[in-house]
């Protein structure tokens, strides 16, 4: 996506009432390169809610020069798994408050697996973690959020992976959002009650206008959800 | 708007200061961010952001020799965040001993009922004293909140946030003003709650 374009989404979601926005570049880890930075103070001059920014992030001094556009975190998810002592040291130095890890699981074997390189099908790889290690290992690490992206749903729009989100929850004591498989509002209605998750993230189904964020946030309200109206 | 305000903003070291820069400017104000005594001095107003640990950012006072500028202060000034925990008399982060111009000590959320640490997302304000940083504020207006330590509900509180437990989302003795909210990333209301600030005289 170009800039331009960047900056429209950005403020459409602003005015609908969107709470966070992530910006990923998935393909950043994989070829070994970083996201192009320059968009990120025009984004943050622009925008009044609070943004992630996710892709490549491999050292304290991109995390800086990220945070010092203006973004309010940095999200970090294969190079963690390269490198978990990079959360360390990001936490020590901007604080947990900054500090995503996401994670992308799946079931197998009847346990949750973690993945590497997910923005690549053909560097995709079981990083050789359990889900439920890495996430106790993350925090213990200093991460202050934790983004779980359950890989079968994702795309899919049958729903949240409330299985997986419940077993996570469990030992997460960080903000939990969920990710993958948002479709229609009652998928959110579900992650929240059922997954006690603290935010639900989705693209697709906003980006192509099948879910209107403003009709979600009335059936969420109606549905007694706590959320911003 | 405003046309007669001097904002400055206390440069302390934060990584994400630009984000508090930019909405003020998106109030047609600009601001400058810095450490020199004579600026702060002669600003109509004053802002002390915060962001990392209340050690780090008290360290970073005393090492740049503001402690006594800052509690001198006679104009409208603002801690955010940390900022404002750093207004009360100490901080169980890293057991410091911070400004002392508000009383009471900050103190870290209990992780209560299993409620995630640190703090992060969009709550209501519960009005507890009206005051001029609070005009035009009612209970439906949400704000943004990431902390992991709170301060407590006292005579300086002005409005209440109820996570697990009530604490000081927004404070007031004399010209002394604090909000633990980022109001630079608090939407319509955080721009408000800026906007009533920089026109207290």
């Amino acid at each position: 996506m170009v800039v331009g374009d960047i900056i429209e989404l950005a403020s459409r979601y602003r005015d609908e009432g969107a709470d966070e926005l992530v910006f990923y570049d998935i393909t950043a880890s994989p070829h070994g390169r970083t996201v192009d930075r320059s968009w990120i103070t025009r984004i943050a001059k622009i925008l009044d809610i609070p943004f992630c920014v996710a892709g490549g992030i491999k050292s304290v001094a991109e995390a800086e020069q990220v945070l010092g556009e203006g973004a309010e975190k940095i999200s970090i998810n294969s190079p963690a798994l390269s490198d978990p002592d990079l959360i360390n040291r990001l936490s020590s130095r901007f604080g947990a408050q900054c500090v995503v890890v996401g994670i992308d699981s799946q079931t197998v074997d009847n346990d949750f697996r973690v993945y590497q390189f997910t923005g690549d099908p053909t560097r995709t790889r079981d990083s050789a973690r359990r889900t439920v290690d890495w996430v106790r290992e993350v925090q213990e690490r200093g991460a202050g959020e934790i983004v779980l992206n359950c890989m079968a749903s994702d795309g899919v729009r049958t729903g949240y992976d409330l299985a997986q989100l419940k077993a996570v929850r469990q030992i997460c004591k960080v903000p939990l959002i969920a990710s993958g498989g948002a479709g229609a509002p009652e998928h959110f209605r579900d992650v929240f009650m059922d997954a006690q998750v603290d935010g639900a993230l989705a693209a697709s189904v906003f980006h192509s206008g099948n879910i209107a964020i403003p009709d979600l946030k009335r059936y969420l309200i109606e549905q007694h959800i706590p959320i911003r109206p | 708007m405003l046309p007669s305000v001097r904002l400055a903003i206390i440069d302390s070291g934060g990584a994400n200061i630009a984000s508090l820069r930019y909405a003020i400017e998106r109030l047609g104000v600009s601001s400058e961010l810095t450490t020199d005594k004579t600026v702060i001095r002669n600003a109509t107003h004053v802002i002390l952001p915060g962001v990392g640990a209340a050690a780090d950012c008290m360290g970073r006072l005393e090492r740049a020799n503001l402690v006594d500028t800052i509690l001198n202060l006679q104009q409208p000034f603002l801690g955010i965040c940390v900022g404002m925990q750093l207004l009360f008399e100490s901080s169980e982060e890293g057991d410091v001993d911070c400004l002392g111009l508000l009383p009471g000590r900050v103190r870290r959320f209990p992780n209560r009922d299993g409620l995630p640490v640190p703090h992060m997302g969009w709550n209501n304000l519960e009005i507890q004293h009206p005051s001029p940083l609070l005009k035009n504020f009612t209970e439906q207006d949400y704000v943004y909140y990431v902390h992991s330590y709170c301060a407590p509900v006292s005579d300086v509180t002005l409005a209440t946030t109820y996570y697990g437990e009530h604490f000081s989302a927004i404070v007031q003795h004399e010209n002394i003003f604090g909000a633990q909210c980022h109001p630079e990333r608090s939407a319509k209301s955080g721009a408000l709650l800026l906007q009533n600030f920089l026109s207290i005289l």
